[in-house]
């Protein structure tokens, strides 16, 4: 019998919200052990025995500990690879290797563009402080650079690694969502193929049960 | 015979050298196309075709173009798992997921506030461009909050993953060369008993020390 997988997390967090929807892709069943940010549960001994970045999530699969979302999306992509969505083309040498590279986009280009962005808008105001709008600008001009590449690659092929929805498109979800709800979110919307990617990969029932959870910030 | 794969760009550029010790670590032979990035060469259309945003590396084998170094350097290890150093990226789907939880590490905390570092410490001088003194102390703060998480890591394990080199720390090596040998701030590496000690065995690595020489070969007239 296999161990239920257990993810620690909070449902408003974006990265748990990257696991949770990668796990409803491949229907693999877990459990959502939530991890009390408020109290500071995360920087606690018995959390930084999982993870020593006292961060959320953290992923357990029987003895195998992991963080990182990222780590835990393409371990759980691989394992349960012929159940649910085919999130990796493990059976395309040639796909499997772009589903790669635009997963590795999103973390190097598109991810320290966008996170500030929501990092002002979001969790600045529950530290008292107001969105600093000269990191917001920088970070739209370099988001917006990304963007026109995507724009043109998105021209071509339905979603980022080819015609395929992938692990790399995936990955874009939570924090986009987010960005969404902010001033900035026309960068998007002017972009016409951007746009209509987003809408696709968004209204994905995966990530409809998850992003009914990401509420960060609102009353 | 196979055909060596191709890397573009120049062996000072830190993403570039960690393709290139992938490679030596696997044994998988390879052209270095160098690029003038002074020049402009990394912007032009045709190497736009295979590098959209205009960045080294790129990479191109029998099959397929790629970029990202981290891409690159996973593809070699899955797509050439019989060469070279066999279980750089694991033997096994635990072991693997144990290195690429490191190997994402490095990408998410480790690489950010040690590549700003490299570019203020060592390049800004470099290019005539003026040093942020607060960008540097930010990234020192971070760095070194990333590093007391590697020096508690590293009491308990060997390498990162494990006991034996991996891919995650192979990750490290570039920026990790250029804080120790190309600014005043190496200490924060070598200053750490553990960090130093990984610090010492990692870039001792023959795979490295062939890096290290491609680079001098460079400054030489």
């Amino acid at each position: 019998m296999t161990t239920l997988i257990k993810l620690y997390g909070a449902p408003v967090s974006t990265c748990t919200a990257r696991v949770m929807t990668c796990l409803h892709e491949k229907a693999v069943d877990f459990a959502l052990v939530p991890v009390d940010l408020f109290s500071c549960e995360h920087k606690q001994p018995p959390f930084l025995a999982k993870n020593p970045f006292g961060q959320i999530p953290v992923l357990e699969d029987g003895d195998l500990t992991l963080f990182e979302s990222r780590a835990m999306t393409a371990y759980v992509a691989e394992k349960f690879k012929e159940a649910g969505t085919d999130l990796i083309r493990h059976h395309d040498l040639k796909e499997a290797a772009l589903v790669k590279v635009w997963i590795e986009v999103e973390s190097q280009q598109f991810h320290p563009a966008i996170a500030p962005i929501v990092y002002e808008y979001f969790v600045a105001p529950i530290q008292g402080k107001s969105p600093d709008q000269g990191v917001i600008d920088a970070n739209l001009e370099k988001l917006s650079k990304v963007l026109d590449v995507y724009e043109a690659k998105l021209s071509s092929a339905k979603y980022l690694a080819g015609d395929f929805y992938s692990l790399a498109d995936l990955h874009h979800l939570p924090y986009t969502y987010y960005f969404m709800k902010t001033p900035c979110a026309s960068i998007i919307s002017e972009r016409a193929h951007v746009k209509a990617w987003w809408e696709d990969i968004s209204s994905r029932p995966a990530f409809k049960k998850v992003s009914e959870g990401m509420n960060f910030g609102e009353k | 015979m196979a055909t060596p794969v191709k890397v573009y760009g120049p062996p000072l550029s830190t993403a570039v050298c960690r393709v290139v010790a992938c490679l030596l670590e696997k044994d998988v032979e390879f052209q270095l196309i160098s690029l003038n990035m002074a020049k402009g060469d990394h912007k032009k259309p045709d190497f736009l075709k295979i590098q959209p945003f205009g960045q080294v590396p790129a990479f191109q084998d029998e099959k397929i173009s790629l970029l990202e170094s981290r891409a690159i350097c996973r593809y070699v290890c899955e797509n050439y798992p019989e060469k070279g150093n066999k279980g750089l990226f694991g033997t096994n789907p635990l072991a693997k997921a144990s290195i690429d939880q490191w190997l994402e590490a490095e990408g998410q905390s480790f690489n950010p506030p040690s590549s700003a570092l490299v570019f203020q410490l060592a390049l800004a001088p470099r290019m005539n461009i003026k040093q942020d003194e607060g960008v540097i102390k930010q990234n020192e703060e971070k760095l070194a909050k990333v590093l007391d998480v590697y020096e508690k890591r590293l009491g308990e394990s060997r390498f990162l993953a494990g006991d034996e080199f991996s891919l995650a720390d192979l990750s490290h090596l570039p920026n990790a060369h250029y804080l120790v040998n190309a600014t005043d701030r190496g200490e924060i590496l070598t200053s750490r008993d553990n960090v130093g000690r990984w610090w010492g065995e990692i870039s001792n690595r023959d795979s490295w020390k062939k890096v290290v020489d491609m680079q001098k070969q460079q400054h030489s007239p």
